[in-house]
């Protein structure tokens, strides 16, 4: 249980670095972190006490296995985090081209 | 006929991997590709459509590589898929052939075409499959096309939208990742019927409200209803003309509205709890994007804050859930991903033209543009809701839905959001194209054929929409109704096919 609460936190501050935090970069960092977070929980509810690895052999009758359909799925999910953060640090490095700032509240020319 | 369902996949995915390979040294490649295969991709959809309405159960599934759901992953074509696929297929193929003059302006026109191919590939993705982290994974793969579409023209005013986008999106997609993982958890499974079929004998009085939650923050930011809109109103007028288009048009409807339908009436079930909050997120869309929209002197952004509006519409016409509350939701679904593609699509000709789209700037373009004048008169008559063009039957089907579902308080709500729709593009119509011409403006031409055709096209579908209430074609909504109000009968029926 102290697992899965550890879990939230991390989520939490994640979450507290993209509403914030003032620098991109700093927001970006909070987003990665958010993603670690939720890809760590769907691991952990894969998780099984003492599991073993779950692999099928001739002639043992494995009882415990952790289930592996979250593990194949979590690689799926962190390389599409790193799509999404490969392409907002670009965005990033651009806007500091235009703007020549990371503050949040200077990068205002949008309104309405 | 059930081997062509990866296709709608395939096609886009192929196309995207072809063009950002050939397009480079092949001159005219990637407009020939985008073309050939979103015409291509259009037929399939049509045929598809056609056969499915013949057949007795509406529903296709493929299993992927042969393995039988639940355990491998399936596609599944019913009423609401092929529904949602032909209106994907013919906005994303008028785009696609109005960007091929449109983006002459912009370099690197083969990048441009890949990331609207692989845009496409993720929707339709979202729309087929049966499987829940599939539906992530497609999701990703449009939104991320997506963010960078956004920031295609690089200035500065576009790179911040798209930051902005791309942050607030990866939120949301962590939230329905989150939901999808509880889900999971609960149920082991993550074929979309079989959830569905696990959740019908297992109760939970906590799991189910908090994973709707997530799901409804999820979907909800990325349909931009009105708590969680204020990146579209940046975002969509960023973008290049023909993008605002597709993202207005069919994206956020396929990530958001289509993916609630999914699942709040087929997987979760839906409550009257969560039926009272759409309706009532839908109304508050509708209301609060409308007034903001009258006070806009950017096209695009009016247009933008339109959007949401008009998802309020749909969503109040789908939380409804009464039989005719979610025929008039879809049907102005479809009016709407029509008309507000050729809005977009008449804002961009204009700044195409002036490169300027400042309602103050604008005047008597009527006399040197006449095409996309007459074109922007249907489309606005078509959102303002007046007969005889197709967006006026679906407003008006949501309204009887509303007063005969007893919510007359409702039905004001969407009257009165009408009313303030026709008052804005009153001031479109007289700022942009009505007036005198400056002289400053005198000697510039008509836009390209290829626009022209594209637009001419949507305000033919605009005029004649009205047309899907009749008998031949109407069996096309119907199915999509009834798909729908089967609710999480959806895993039987699914089942059933898969066992013939």
């Amino acid at each position: 249980m102290s697992l899965y609460l550890l879990c939230l936190l991390l989520f939490c501050v994640g979450f507290y670095g993209i509403l914030r935090k003032r620098n991109l970069v700093k927001m970006i960092i909070g987003l990665g972190i958010m993603e670690y977070s939720m890809n760590l929980f769907f691991v952990l509810l894969g998780y099984r006490m003492q599991g073993r690895s779950p692999i099928e052999a001739m002639d043992q009758n494995v009882l415990n296995m952790v289930d592996p359909l979250p593990q194949a799925l979590v690689l799926t999910s962190i390389i599409i985090g790193l799509g999404v953060t490969a392409l907002v640090i670009s965005i990033a490095i651009r806007i500091y081209d235009k703007y020549g700032t990371f503050d949040i509240t200077k990068i205002n020319k949008l309104r309405g | 006929m059930v081997n062509i369902i990866p296709f709608f996949v395939i096609i886009p995915l192929g196309t995207a991997f072809l063009i950002s390979l050939l397009g480079k040294y092949v001159r005219h490649f990637a407009g020939i590709a985008i073309s050939l295969s979103s015409a291509v991709v259009l037929a399939l959809s049509i045929s598809c459509a056609v056969y499915l309405s013949s057949t007795a159960d509406k529903i296709l599934v493929y299993k992927i590589g042969g393995w039988v759901p639940p355990f491998g992953i399936s596609l599944v074509l019913d009423g609401l898929s092929i529904f949602m696929l032909v209106m994907v297929s013919l906005v994303s193929f008028f785009v696609a052939v109005y960007s091929l003059s449109y983006m002459e302006r912009y370099t690197d026109k083969p990048k441009f075409f890949t990331l609207f191919s692989l845009m496409v590939c993720g929707m339709n993705g979202i729309i087929i499959t049966g499987d829940l982290f599939n539906l992530f994974v497609f999701l990703e793969i449009a939104s991320i096309a997506s963010y960078a579409l956004v920031a295609f023209g690089t200035e500065a005013e576009e790179l911040e939208a798209s930051f902005k986008y791309a942050i607030m999106g990866s939120v949301a997609s962590c939230f329905i990742f989150i939901g999808i993982a509880f889900l999971y958890g609960f149920t082991s499974t993550l074929n979309m019927a079989d959830i569905a079929r696990v959740l019908s004998v297992k109760h939970s009085s906590y799991v189910l409200p908090f994973v709707g939650t997530l799901f409804l923050m999820g979907f909800g930011l990325k349909a931009a209803l009105v708590p969680f809109h204020a990146w579209l109103a940046d975002a969509h007028p960023s973008a290049p003309a023909s993008i605002s288009a597709m993202l207005s048009g069919i994206l956020i409807k396929t990530l958001g509205v289509y993916a609630l339908i999914r699942v709040f009436f087929s997987i979760i079930g839906s409550t009257q709890a969560y039926l009272s909050v759409l309706m009532f997120l839908g109304t508050a869309s509708l209301l609060v994007a409308v007034i903001l929209a009258l006070s806009q002197w950017d096209l695009k952004r009016l247009l933008a804050y339109h959007s949401i509006s008009q998802i309020g519409y749909v969503v109040l016409g789908i939380g409804l859930g009464t039989p005719l509350g979610i025929l008039g939701g879809l049907f102005h679904l479809f009016n709407h991903s029509i008309f507000k593609s050729l809005l977009f699509l008449n804002s961009g000709a204009i700044d195409y033209c002036l490169g300027t789209r400042d309602l103050k700037e604008t005047s008597g373009l009527a006399k040197i543009m006449p095409v996309t004048a007459k074109t922007n008169l249907i489309a606005s008559m078509s959102i303002a809701g007046i007969p005889p063009f197709n967006g006026f039957f679906s407003k008006l089907i949501i309204i009887f839905a509303c007063i005969q579902s007893g919510h007359l308080g409702y039905g004001l709500c969407a009257v009165i959001g009408s009313i303030l729709t026709l008052a804005s593009f009153m001031k479109v119509q007289k700022y942009a194209f009505l007036g005198r011409l400056k002289d400053k403006f005198k000697n510039i031409k008509e836009v390209p054929a290829a626009m022209r055709l594209s637009m001419l096209a949507l305000a033919f579908i605009c005029v004649f929409g009205g047309i899907m209430l009749l008998m031949p074609f109407r069996v096309f909504l119907d199915d999509a109704v009834q798909a729908v109000l089967r609710g999480t009968h959806y895993s039987s029926v699914v089942f059933e096919a898969v066992g013939k």
